[in-house]
Formats: structure tokens, C-alpha cells, sequence
């Protein structure tokens, strides 16, 4: 995973709440096994309408998100990270999100920043009157700049030293190995494994 | 010190405590795969030339892409076709045990784990799909997990996770008659929102939850997801003591016992303190179905659609509106005037042998309204063959419904089952997003006994409706 400390791009603002999973990438798209290329299918509904907003310059290049609450909500489809960041973007902002969205992007560095809903609706009003602003998402002091606005924004401490530093999860859990394998040694014996059943 | 249900599995299963900002480290205790959300892990495995650390902790099923018909032919859609491969070919290579198209034990993951015995209280079980929730109903912490953590718990057996904060959903009184688990979840969920139990573990509690047979209570854990909650737990009782004795994987002899009495200790202490709680009258409620694209827009069935410029709230009244649209609506239409096109009945939510027969008793001897189809899914290979030894299938073909094969079927829009744009569902599964059964298609979430009767009557409708 790629460090992750500022990021400047055009913002898009995305005036909807309850974005679901399915919206951000339909099932249809999840059939293939491999793990880039999911660009094709982000918001592949809204996206068949010319006026939907991705499709107006200068928004079609925009690499921050700017969505409704409870954004990411629905299926654990980590697709809908790769497709956002396959597609470009690089951060989402809402005043909310769905957990297992927000840890997904935290997983593939995709940075989720909770801002209040007010200052989404600031966000919003700005980048609408002034298309193509540049929004600067800065993970080292938590905020968002747009212009005149600045904006703090939340992101759980870990995660974000995870994503100032780029480290690999795994990598960090396998150090404990001998931790894990004490674990094992003292679980119960009669818990389930799920060892092939003999024939019917 | 005293602590909630959801904090005793958590505490049991902490491998080591984070310091600081740094999560716990918590043990897994059950993996259960399929064919969508595991073929990137596998390759994440590979690449890093990682191994699976606990093959004996892991189980795969096809769900999500496999057709109801024709299962002994090779799938129709090739790309479909290539991820159930892969899923073989990995599970394979691996050393997992998998229970293929066709197999007698295979069906929807969240339909397998509970009836081969391999969900018990007081475990950890995560998969790649966020209806894991299902399995809370055991008494077991289960919660939906991405692609990345499926990898991490494929080469780790653990994951890195803050603990969840508590919500106690309390449900009391009695249900009237054609009032289901299904209604009390959408009913919870129309009352705390789709992003309510973010951050929370919901504990389903009070006597009208006590008296849902193991089934039921699969069903409300399943959609505790909907209300934004990544896990929904019931304690362990008799009810689920028996439901487990003598499944395949369940515990026997001196290990049941042993078992059971740690089983019984798994309940929040009488003076726990939740971080919220939420009260709900049982006998208050009422068939209850959706009218909007999100599963919090709900209503009993004897309400209208809603008008949006009632709704004071301007980020609600503008995704009611969308709505609206989108479900080609009109405000103040009565739920039960709306006609449908379909009827599905299956999914993780309402797909066991308890759903079957609800539906079975409200059409036996009735005939599937004209210009309706009905599909009715079972939700495991298993589930299938108990229904026919029961005669399940012939009441459904009598009434002219179809009688499929085990899959996630008409639930998601990855399989042939899939409904066409502006066509309008009652379905008996878990999301009405837009799209979510078919580009365009128009869902309606519905408990197996709405469903039932909607598929008779032709528009929304309670077994009630019949007798009048």
C-alpha cells in the first residue's frame, strides 16, 4: 500500500444520502477474480445518464468524493474501494459512514473523512458554484482545504498511522505469530474444524 | 465486573491487547468462504507466498453466482463461470473443504454453517459477505468483512478490531397472528435508520426474541447489517441447545456437556449497562413491508406511500423523493394496492425450511395470481430435500410457483434470476437498493407470509386478505 499523506484534487459533490454499496458498483461487476480494472463499473447506474454528475467536466476528473451520510452502506464488496480508487479517486468524505466500508478503505488507502454534515453542505455549495476546485485532503493534521474553507475532519488514529506510513496489515499481525499460536494451543477441543464429513 | 454477551465472545477470543490507538488482535474461529469475495485473497496469499494458516477453521460454498436451473450443466455466463472455477481451483490448492454446485450440502453460506452444526455460541465467525450478522443468532459474534480481511484471516486466523460499542434491541409482549421475525427487523429497522447501529453490536433481547424459534431469530440477526449494525446477537437458550444437538459438527458426550455449561454462561449479566437501548412493543407491530431503495423505508402494510414534503428532514425528504421515483410511486397510494410482478421466496434471510412452510401453509390449495410469477428458493441443497420429503414442492408447483435449485438467487443480480427494468418485486430478502435483483427492477421487502399471499392476491398483501 502507497503512503498516504496529501492529497490536492478536484472535488465532486455527490448530493446523496444511503449510497450503498450496489450503487457504487452494481453485482453484475463482481464476477471477475481479478483485483484492478473495476473502474467500468462505479456507479454504473447513474453513470448510463449523461446528466449525472461524473459525467460534467470538470467533475469527470475529480479525485475527491464529497457524499451524504451513511455513505458505503450495504454488501462488504471491498470492489467498491477498488472501483472509487481504480476510477481515480484517491478520497471520500461524508459525515458518515458504513463500518465495513470505512475499514475496506483503510485497507487499500483509500482515505474516509468524516466531516459534519455542515461543512459537507459548505463543501457541497463551493465546489457547485466553483467547478473544478481543488480540494487538499491532509492526513497529517486532519483537514480538508477548499478555497477559503477549512474543514477538520475524523479518522481513527491507527489507520491513519497505517496510511501515513503505508505499512501492510498482515505484515503487522504476523509479528505477533508466537502470540497467535499460544492463542491455538488453549482454545477448546470440542470447537468445531470443519475437516471433510465422512460419505452419506 | 459485569459485561454484555457481545463482550464476554469478544474477551474469550482476544489474542493480545492493543495499546493505545492499536486494535485488539481477535481470534477467528470460523472462515466461511465463496466464490466472489475470495478469488483477490487467494492471489494475495500467493503473491506474498503466504500460507492459509487454519484450512480445519475453514469452509466454502457456491452461492452468489450459481443458476436454480440446470445445475447439471456448466454455467451459461462465462465470467460467472470462471469465479466458481476459481473458487475450486483455490480451494483445491489450499486444502479447503468445499461444497460445490450440486453437492448435497451446498447453498447459501449463512444457510450451511448453522444446519451442518458449525455455528455454535460463543464463537468468532467472519466471512467475505455482510450477512455473516446471520450467525449472531447463535450466541456467536459473526460479522461481514472485506476482501482484505479476508486474506488477513486467511494467512492470520485473526483480525486487528476495535470493540464495538452495545445497543440492546428489546423487543417484548407477544406477536399477533401473521406477525414474523421478518417484521420485527424491518420494523427495528425503520426505527433506528439504515445507519443507526453503526459502530454497535446489537443484542436482541425480551421475551418476544426468547420466543422466536432458532429460524427466526437467523432471520433478525441477518438484517441487523441493514440498520448499519455489523453484528446482531441473541444469548443461547434451550432453543438453541437443541437446534444444534446432533448436527454433524456439533459437539457429543462428555464434550455437549462441557459445551453447554459454557454455553450457559454466555448472557449479559443482569446489571450490564448497554452503550444505547432501544424498546420495542411486540404486539404493536403489524405485517410490514418496504415502499422506498434503502430497507429503513418501510411501513406496515395498512399504511400509504409516504408523501416526501411531509418529511421535515431535507437529506430524508430528498432521498424519499428519489425514491419515489425510482419505485414509480405515488404518494398516498395504499401498500396494499400495489401490484407486483414477482414473487421471491428464498435468500439468507427467509430461505430455511421454517420459511418454506409459512409460505407453503398461506398458498396451499391457492393459485399464483395471473401475470405473477413466484419463485420460490430454497436456501440450501438440504433445505430443498426436507422440503420435499415434506411435500413442500408440490404444494408450491400446485399453486404454479417454480421450485428451484439452492442459491443466493433472485436476492442479488450475479445469477440468471434477476428481475427486468420496472419490474416490481415482493421479495422475502434483505436490501431493496436500487438494482439490487436487476437493473431497475423494483423490490419490495416482504416476510415469506406477505409474500405468500402477495403471490395469490397480485398486489402487497397479509394471509388476512385472504379470508375477506
Amino acid at each position: 500500500m502507497d503512503a498516504f499523506t496529501t492529497h490536492t484534487g478536484v472535488g465532486v459533490p455527490l448530493r446523496r444520502s444511503n449510497v450503498d454499496t450496489d450503487q457504487i458498483i452494481p453485482a453484475v461487476y463482481l464476477k471477475r477474480v481479478t483485483r484492478t480494472g473495476f473502474e467500468d463499473g462505479l456507479f454504473a447506474a447513474w453513470r448510463s445518464d449523461e446528466h449525472f454528475i461524473l459525467n460534467q467536466e470538470p467533475y469527470k476528473a475529480a479525485s475527491v468524493l464529497v457524499a451524504g451520510p451513511d455513505f458505503g452502506t450495504g454488501s462488504s464488496r471491498e470492489h467498491a474501494v477498488w472501483a472509487l480508487m481504480d476510477y481515480g479517486f484517491r478520497v471520500v468524505i461524508s459525515a458518515r459512514f458504513a463500518d465495513i466500508f470505512r475499514g475496506n478503505s483503510g485497507k487499500q488507502g483509500l482515505v474516509a473523512a468524516q466531516c459534519s454534515q455542515s461543512d459537507v453542505e459548505l463543501l457541497w455549495k463551493l465546489l457547485e458554484s466553483e467547478p473544478g476546485t481543488p480540494v487538499t485532503v491532509d492526513l497529517t493534521d486532519k483537514t480538508v482545504r477548499a478555497k477559503d474553507l477549512v474543514a477538520p475532519f475524523e479518522i481513527d488514529d491507527y489507520t491513519r498511522w497505517r496510511l501515513l506510513e503505508g505499512l501492510d496489515d498482515i505484515a503487522l499481525t504476523l509479528r505477533h505469530e508466537p502470540e497467535i499460536s499460544a492463542f491455538e494451543g488453549n482454545r477448546q477441543t470440542w470447537l468445531p474444524t470443519t475437516d471433510p464429513l465422512p460419505a452419506v | 465486573m459485569s459485561r454484555t454477551l457481545a463482550e464476554k465472545v469478544w474477551e474469550a477470543h482476544v489474542v493480545r491487547h492493543g495499546s493505545g490507538a492499536e486494535p485488539d488482535l481477535l481470534y477467528i474461529d470460523l472462515h466461511l468462504l465463496h466464490e466472489v469475495t475470495s478469488p483477490q485473497a487467494f492471489d494475495g496469499l500467493r503473491l506474498a507466498n503466504r500460507r492459509l494458516r487454519r484450512a480445519d477453521l475453514t469452509i466454502a460454498t457456491e452461492d452468489h453466482n450459481v443458476p436454480t436451473v440446470d445445475i447439471d450443466k456448466p454455467i451459461a455466463d462465462l465470467v460467472s463461470r470462471t469465479q466458481v472455477e476459481t473458487l475450486r481451483r483455490n480451494c483445491a490448492e489450499f486444502g479447503v473443504r468445499l461444497h460445490p454446485m450440486g453437492d448435497f450440502e451446498q447453498g447459501i453460506v449463512h444457510v450451511v454453517g448453522p444446519q451442518l452444526g458449525l455455528t455454535q455460541p460463543g464463537m468468532t465467525v467472519v466471512c467475505g459477505d455482510s450477512h455473516t450478522s446471520t450467525h449472531g443468532a447463535f450466541g456467536a459474534l459473526a460479522f461481514g468483512i472485506g476482501t482484505s480481511e479476508v486474506e488477513h484471516v486467511m494467512a492470520t486466523q485473526t483480525l486487528p478490531l476495535r470493540p464495538f460499542k452495545t445497543m440492546a434491541i428489546n423487543v417484548n409482549g407477544a406477536l399477533g397472528e401473521g406477525v414474523t421475525a421478518k417484521d420485527i427487523i424491518l420494523a427495528v429497522i425503520a426505527k433506528i435508520g439504515t445507519g443507526g447501529g453503526q459502530g454497535y453490536v446489537l443484542e436482541y433481547r425480551g421475551d418476544a426474541i426468547e420466543a422466536l424459534s432458532m429460524e427466526a431469530r437467523m432471520t433478525v440477526c441477518n438484517m441487523s447489517i441493514e440498520a448499519g449494525a455489523r453484528a446482531g446477537m441473541i444469548a443461547p437458550d434451550a432453543t438453541t441447545f437443541d437446534y444444534i444437538e446432533g448436527r454433524p459438527h456439533a459437539p457429543s458426550g462428555a464434550d455437549w456437556d462441557a459445551a453447554v455449561e459454557y454455553w450457559k454462561t454466555l448472557r449479559t449479566d443482569d446489571d450490564a449497562t448497554f452503550d444505547a437501548e432501544v424498546h420495542i412493543d411486540a404486539a404493536d407491530l403489524t405485517p410490514f413491508v418496504t415502499w422506498g431503495t434503502n430497507p429503513g423505508q418501510g411501513l406496515p402494510l395498512g399504511a400509504a406511500v409516504p408523501d416526501p414534503e411531509k418529511i421535515v428532514d431535507e437529506n430524508e425528504r430528498v432521498a424519499a423523493e428519489k425514491a419515489l421515483t425510482y419505485m414509480g410511486l405515488e404518494p398516498g397510494t395504499p401498500l396494499r394496492d400495489i401490484r407486483v410482478d414477482t414473487v421471491f421466496l428464498g435468500s439468507c434471510t427467509n430461505g430455511r425450511i421454517e420459511d418454506l412452510r409459512a409460505a407453503a401453509d398461506v398458498i396451499k390449495g391457492k393459485h399464483v395470481a395471473s401475470g405473477v410469477r413466484m419463485l420460490v428458493v430454497p436456501g440450501s441443497m438440504r433445505v430443498r430435500k426436507q422440503a420435499e420429503d415434506e411435500g413442500l414442492d408440490k404444494v408450491f408447483l400446485d399453486a404454479g410457483a417454480e421450485w428451484r435449485q439452492a442459491g443466493c438467487s433472485m436476492c442479488l443480480g450475479m445469477n440468471p434470476d434477476q428481475l427486468a427494468p420496472g419490474e416490481r418485486s415482493a421479495s422475502t430478502s434483505n436490501r431493496n437498493f436500487e438494482g439490487r435483483q436487476g437493473k431497475g427492477g423494483r423490490t419490495h421487502l416482504v416476510s415469506p407470509l406477505v409474500a405468500a399471499a402477495t403471490a395469490v392476491r397480485g398486489t402487497l398483501s397479509a394471509p388476512a386478505d385472504l379470508e375477506v
